[in-house]
């Protein structure tokens, strides 16, 4: 009798913790109704347009039909994916996209820190602050127009660097059309338009040298160049290597924009990408299913390359990104 | 201190190399600016090698904007650069704002949550799907409303609020103010270089919409402006992408190499006025950026 006395009391303090924990809660959602109304919108984004496309990757392993909807239409398994690696575009894609991706991070990734580098030596303000404006300005501009550009300068008939070279006495090159050509026409795009924009970074890193240190290496006698290579860039080392890391990250990640831009039949063996091959058989062609599951893949791969790229990140004591 | 002859010509040379670089930035853009106003005539006698023109001529301009297409798209982009970018800036900061507030309940798994999707990205056709069941295809807001905020954008956002001095709030709280009067009254006036900053980048972002619009728009009626830049620069006879590719110019000339200079000039035009004001808030937005993290 004592002990069920006892245990019922036990019971009864339980439950009415709950209970005051679910009153507080209630109480403090009363409280703070207008912050939920405020990011309530927020809130919707991200479920409509982040989550239910998440889930909506399960039709990778359907065959979707529109009319069926994703509840009802069949289950295939891994039948797409199978299809998929079984294709020889596989291969294709794979490789263009490392190649593009290697190609940026030998020949660009370097380019930033040395225009930092430079500017950094520049004592005239005003002459810096002019370089900074303009390298930073093609970011800003969209692949549409970098393509139109690209069009007007390299064209084969009339874009003007053809035309100096025939001045010169050269053959004119067909630097749109041509496959060996493709992958370095994209690496020196991407330079024209990001390396200014990659200063920003590594810039405040080195704004965070301390003066002291060049202070003491002048009176050491080092000139200039031994300065910025015993001081400035052992100092930034840290902030390369963090950027480097998660360059490695993303590297499934390439302009998806710019190729869509700047491929043509010409070049469709070695411009074509992931992106391209889901956009081409998804939305051109309606294969939902199939699209999804080569777009799924990517993801993933992308998803553990970032995560890694991150914890190695914080091996090197910088905070990561997540 | 007199500086010595080695440091000297290291400046001479530093000053050199950077002055190149500069010139091959700007070389393009200022080609792009000289062909569009050289005289149609002028541009095809000289086999388009013209570093400026003899005859300066507005020729291409007055044709672009005869044209009820360019037009047309350039108030769409106009609309979405407007009116996405205020939405784009509201729905964020609210946000923003709400995850700053620690006792929120639920903060921490909806941040949890926000995280996770910029981790995980479902590639193109999943959202497709979403905006079509919506019934946003050739809406225009089907180019705003799938990228109505980002998470990124949500996280710098909202590491900005939680900088404010958290004084600030108390003192306004004490005079009585409710959290929303905090959000409108203290932080957003407080945060307005941030709100520069993610505003210029929405903006930009807003104006350069091409793929949302190659994706959700089949209807020559919205499309934003750089589809029809595209249709115009992209030569169509190889291009291969695209639904919407083709169509565009086939009821017009094809448009002639001035014409074309002319619509990226008009195009970059925006971002060139605005760029000077907000240059200091954007360096200011990347450092929030890559610092905080």
């Amino acid at each position: 009798m004592a002990v069920d006395a006892q245990t019922a009391k036990l019971n009864r303090t339980a439950d009415s913790g709950e209970n005051t924990a679910r009153k507080r809660l209630w109480l403090d959602v009363r409280r703070d109704k207008y912050l939920y109304l405020l990011i309530l919108p927020g809130v919707l984004y991200f479920i409509m347009f982040k989550y239910i496309p998440m889930w909506g990757v399960i039709i990778a392993f359907q065959d979707y039909s529109p009319y069926m909807g994703m509840l009802h239409s069949q289950w295939v398994g891994l039948e797409h994916f199978v299809r998929f690696f079984s294709n020889p575009d596989f291969a294709l894609l794979f490789r263009n996209t490392m190649m593009i991706s290697l190609l940026n991070l030998i020949f660009f990734f370097p380019l930033p820190i040395l225009l930092s580098l430079l500017l950094n030596e520049v004592a005239q303000r005003a002459f810096k602050r002019t370089i900074q404006s303009i390298v930073y300005l093609p970011h800003f501009l969209s692949w549409v127009i970098i393509a139109g550009i690209t069009f007007l300068l390299l064209s084969q008939s009339s874009g003007i660097v053809n035309m100096l070279l025939e001045k010169a006495g050269f053959h004119p090159i067909d630097f749109l059309t041509n496959k060996n050509l493709f992958w370095v026409l994209l690496t020196l795009q991407n330079i024209w338009k990001e390396t200014g924009w990659g200063t920003i970074i590594i810039l405040a890193a080195i704004t965070a040298v301390d003066p002291q240190l060049y202070e003491a290496a002048k009176i050491d006698g080092a000139n200039r160049l031994r300065q910025t290579w015993h001081i400035t860039l052992p100092a930034i080392r840290n902030v390369i290597i963090v950027l480097l890391i998660l360059r490695l990250g993303s590297i499934m990640d390439v302009g998806f924009e710019q190729i869509f831009l700047m491929m043509n039949g010409a070049v469709t063996d070695v411009a074509d990408v992931f992106e391209t091959y889901v956009y081409r058989n998804g939305i051109q062609n309606g294969q939902f299913s199939y699209s999804t599951a080569v777009g799924l893949f990517k993801s993933v791969i992308g998803l553990v390359l970032v995560v890694l790229a991150n914890r190695l990140a914080k091996k090197f004591g910088e905070e990561g990104v997540f | 201190m007199k500086e010595s002859l080695g440091s000297r010509l290291f400046n001479t040379c530093n000053y050199g190399v950077l002055g190149i670089i500069g010139a091959i930035t700007l070389f393009p853009l200022y080609y792009v600016f000289v062909v569009s106003f050289t005289d149609p005539h002028e541009f095809a006698d000289k086999n388009g090698f013209i570093l400026f023109p003899v005859h300066w001529s507005t020729s291409a301009y007055d044709y672009l904007f005869s044209t009820s297409a360019f037009l047309k798209a350039t108030g769409v982009s106009t609309f979405l650069a407007t009116v996405g970018t205020a939405l784009s800036l509201m729905v964020t900061s609210a946000i923003a704002f709400g995850l700053s507030r620690k006792r929120l309940r639920g903060r921490r798994f909806i941040l949890i949550g926000i995280v996770l999707t910029l981790l995980f990205n479902p590639g193109f056709i999943p959202p497709y799907l979403v905006v079509r069941e919506l019934g946003l295809i050739n809406s225009v807001w089907s180019l705003i409303v799938p990228v109505l905020t980002s998470g990124w954008y949500v996280i710098l956002m909202k590491s900005f609020f939680d900088n404010i001095p958290v004084e600030l709030e108390e003192a306004a709280m004490i005079d009585g103010s409710t959290d929303l009067g905090t959000f409108f009254r203290i932080v957003l006036p407080l945060s307005a270089p941030a709100l520069a900053a993610f505003g210029l980048f929405y903006a930009v972002a807003y104006w350069n919409t091409f793929f949302t619009a190659v994706l959700y728009i089949n209807d020559f009626a919205k499309v934003p402006l750089q589809i029809v830049l595209r249709n115009m620069l992209v030569d169509s006879s190889t291009s291969t992408g695209g639904a919407t590719a083709v169509e565009m110019v086939s009821d017009q000339q094809i448009p002639t190499q001035t014409i074309k200079m002319a619509a990226v000039v008009i195009s970059t035009l925006p971002i060139l006025c605005v760029y000077p004001f907000l240059q200091k808030h954007f360096t200011k937005g990347v450092m929030l950026g890559s610092v905080k993290g």
